[in-house]
């Protein structure tokens, strides 16, 4: 193994423009892995991905299916089933 | 954290507390000046936070400004038990007809302040309570009523004095008491407390120690000795290590990684928490192991605290392996570790599987942590496997089995000079 | 039975929205029959709950809706505020105050034990994780999570006193893996001035038919250990006690400050050596690892048979 990465946040195109979505999240989230650009498009902060302590709050707070976390290290995916884009 | 001297006596007067003419000098010139203004003998006392500073030869007397910065100038060049003086105090030498003993200690069982009082100063109280029992007096007070100066006379005149001599120390001790508490000391020591020729009393030379805790409270006061926030204090000066160990712990708020000590060895530790600290230390060196550094990790730290902490420990010369070991954890998460600790040998251009010799930690989180420990090929243990076995499965890797036995003489020398700063 | 808390205990939790309050509030909530914490109290936030917890602004207002005296509360404050905290519980009729706040300064700490004495109370910490009785309740983080305190604590006829939150489940797991369960797991804290000592603890489990021996985590620092000791001879005491004593390297490191902030030598009486050598004397045996401590207690249960 030559990389350290352990998490991946994947955010459906479908409300990656949702402003609203943005701000709700960059509140949930309890180690800043959401952040908001200047025009409040939603920015997620790579340096943060791997502080993601799986606890779904950002899941909870979009639409289903829209907000995944993939753990890197298990191929697994939260909230657990859900199939990830591009494999 | 304790203070110097010279501070000491700042304290002690600012209390109220009548204390000789003095100066604090940094050069000889200082010390002759201040010995001109004091006008007349003098002593010349070694700044440093060790003891045995008149066998080593950091108290001179002088009669002269002449010879008084002649004093100075050797004595801020002696190295006095490992430490070089801070600079030198210049002390009226006073004509004292006697000495006593006044301090205020914190008695841990009893969970109350005791005052000491003696009429035999000028040695150390342990020898006095042990050899001459029955002039020890002693007394606890309360932390919640004021101090009444009644207390103080009490227990002065339970040694059988009395006239003026009560009556003059009887508001020193009081004071001493008084200020004992607001100012969150864990020893207030005035030894000798001399009487002098004319009858008056003063602190002769003072002995202070504050509580690390209180310090937050305490800025003024600390401000107005001119204590800066980064002196420790500590029984030895921290190293670059240990610094860069105090950083890492100030990266963010989330938990603990850091506590770190130096030592010499060629396994490196990542451990917590305090309890498991300890007793992961200890068990590694009874395996014969090496141990590179003390630390502690805990509170539930972010990725990025672990993975700075290990790096600091790969880092260090000589580390050959690390250990990541904790007792059962309930509030740090295990997979948060093992990330932290990971990315540190990979960033590093490690491999994580040959850098650490073995991770246990079991508790919260373990599942996923596993997970991520196998996904590298580490090797790992949970609760079934014990600190002292987790401690000598990571010596026998980095000492291919012969371990036990190898004492670290290293640490021992570490330790020893240490030990020998000690010497209160 | 147990000692200190049972399944009727109530407490509240002082400072209770805090980050680890949070948690813990769960926790305890999750445990065994599910602890009956009656109220919270963080200034200004009256009228809000955690996990169902009603939050008040002051501890008299915790005591008004509960309709009746609240037995016990769990002080998780900064530290420059756990003094008025505890004051304020003492003060309202509160018996048992558990402080899990660090880094308070002891003249705080000797105030609060002060007044407590006073009010006939008892105070367990600063600076610790609480107390557990397996299956049955936990006041406090000690143990964590209720999945993860299950898998280290059973009920059973060892009493468990720790100087070390965290080694006190480490302990506590090693006897469960045994098979030997533990009748009430404490855990004192690691300051140089706290609540409630091994020897202070002792008159409570002397006195809990349940408990046949007693665990202890030790470590250098303090005179606790002698307290114990003179205790354990003064009064022949029934129990039978092992101890563990962690930070042996520290005998050869006078001055410097390891683990808890009680825990440094600063005189010969409170090194790890000397410690052990006065327990020995009392007939309290020190187990050289952890994993060891099981087979000592059952050969000392045995024996007693």
């Amino acid at each position: 193994m030559t990389d350290a990465l352990f998490i991946d946040v994947e955010v459906d195109a479908s409300v990656a423009q949702d402003r609203e979505l943005a701000a709700k999240l960059t509140e949930v989230c309890p180690v800043d892995i959401f952040a908001q650009s200047d025009d409040g498009a939603l920015e997620i902060v790579q340096e943060n991905l791997d502080e993601c302590v799986l606890c779904e709050l950002c899941i909870n707070a979009a639409p289903p299916g829209t907000v995944k976390v993939i753990k890197l290290y298990s191929g697994e995916t939260l909230p657990a089933g859900a199939a990830v884009a591009g494999g | 954290m304790r203070f110097f001297e010279y501070e000491s006596r700042a304290i002690v007067a600012k209390a109220g507390i009548p204390i000789t003419k003095q100066g604090f000098a940094k050069t000889p010139e200082e010390a002759r000046r201040i010995a001109e203004q004091i006008g007349g003998p003098v002593v010349i006392k070694s700044q440093v936070l060790s003891g045995g500073r008149m066998k080593a030869g950091g108290v001179k007397f002088a009669d002269t400004p002449d010879e008084a910065a002649g004093h100075a100038e050797r004595i801020l060049e002696l190295e006095i038990g490992g430490h070089m003086p801070r600079g030198v105090l210049v002390d009226d030498r006073a004509d004292v007809k006697h000495e006593y003993y006044a301090g205020v200690v914190w008695d841990g069982i009893r969970k109350l302040p005791v005052i000491l009082f003696s009429d035999m100063g000028g040695i150390d109280i342990e020898e006095v309570a042990e050899n001459h029992p029955d002039h020890v007096a002693r007394a606890h007070f309360s932390t919640l009523r004021p101090f009444s100066d009644w207390q103080a006379k009490q227990l002065i005149s339970s040694l059988g004095v009395t006239g003026s001599a009560l009556n003059r120390l009887t508001p020193i001790l009081a004071r001493l008491a008084r200020l004992f508490l607001s100012y969150d000391m864990t020893l207030a020591e005035i030894n000798p407390l001399g009487e002098l020729t004319d009858g008056a009393f003063v602190a002769l030379d003072a002995h202070m120690d504050m509580e690390n805790e209180a310090r937050p409270r305490q800025k003024e006061l600390l401000h107005e000795l001119g204590v800066g926030d980064e002196e420790t204090r500590q029984a030895r000066e921290p190293t670059p290590f240990e610094l860069a160990g105090e950083q890492v712990d100030a990266m963010d708020h989330r938990g603990v990684a850091g506590n770190v000590t130096e030592f010499d060895g060629n396994l490196g530790l990542v451990i917590g928490a305090g309890g498991g600290s300890l007793t992961l230390f200890d068990a590694v060196r009874a395996q014969g192991g090496k141990p590179a550094n003390y630390c502690e990790i805990g509170g539930n730290p972010s990725v990025r605290k672990a993975c700075g902490l290990a790096k600091l420990v790969l880092q260090k010369p000589g580390v050959e392996r690390i250990a990541v070991m904790m007792s059962i954890v309930s509030n740090t998460r295990v997979d948060i570790v093992a990330r932290g600790v990971i990315k540190a040998c990979v960033e590093l251009g490690h491999d994580p599987a040959e850098k650490i010799a073995i991770f246990r930690i079991p508790g919260a989180w373990e599942e996923e942590g596993f997970k991520i420990l196998e996904r590298y090929g580490i090797e790992y243990a949970d609760r079934s496997v014990s600190l002292h076995e987790a401690a000598r499965r990571a010596v026998e890797k980095i000492q291919g089995g012969n371990g036990a036995g190898a004492e670290g003489d290293q640490f021992r020398q570490t330790t020893a000079e240490i030990g020998s700063e000690t010497d209160v | 039975m147990s000692i200190l808390i049972d399944a009727d205990t109530t407490f509240i939790v002082q400072g209770i929205t805090g980050r680890e309050a949070v948690n813990l509030v769960k926790e305890c909530l999750d445990y065994g029959a599910g602890a009956k914490i009656v109220g919270g109290v963080t200034p200004g936030r009256k009228g809000r709950d955690v996990h169902g917890v009603p939050v008040f602004d002051t501890v008299a207002q915790c005591v008004e809706h509960h309709r009746g005296p609240i037995d016990g509360s769990v002080v998780t404050v900064p530290p420059a505020f756990t003094k008025d905290a505890v004051f304020e519980a003492l003060q309202n009729g509160i018996k048992l105050v558990v402080i899990v706040t660090e880094r308070i300064p002891r003249g705080d700490v000797a105030q609060m034990v002060e007044l407590a004495a006073e009010r006939e109370a008892r105070i367990i910490g600063p600076n610790c994780l609480g107390v557990i009785v397996p299956d049955v309740i936990k006041m406090g983080g000690i143990g964590g999570p209720a999945r993860d305190a299950a898998k280290s604590y059973t009920p059973g006829t060892v009493g468990v006193i720790s100087r070390s939150g965290g080694m006190t489940t480490e302990m506590s797991s090693t006897l469960t893996a045994a098979g030997l369960g533990q009748s009430t797991a404490v855990s004192i804290g690691g300051d140089a001035i706290i609540g409630s000592s091994y020897a202070e603890l002792m008159p409570l489990f002397e006195a809990d038919p349940q408990t046949e021996a007693i665990v202890i985590y030790t470590e250098p620092g303090g005179r606790m250990e002698a307290e114990l000791a003179r205790y354990v001879t003064e009064n022949d005491s029934r129990l039978p006690i092992v101890a563990f004593m962690a930070g042996r390297f520290m005998d050869e490191m006078p001055g410097m400050s390891f683990g808890h902030a009680g825990t440094i030598v600063e005189g010969k009486e409170d090194t790890a050596t000397e410690k052990i050598a006065r327990l020995a004397q009392a007939g309290i045996v020190v187990a050289e690892e952890i994993s060891v401590i099981p087979d000592i207690v059952k050969d000392k249960l045995g024996a007693r048979v």
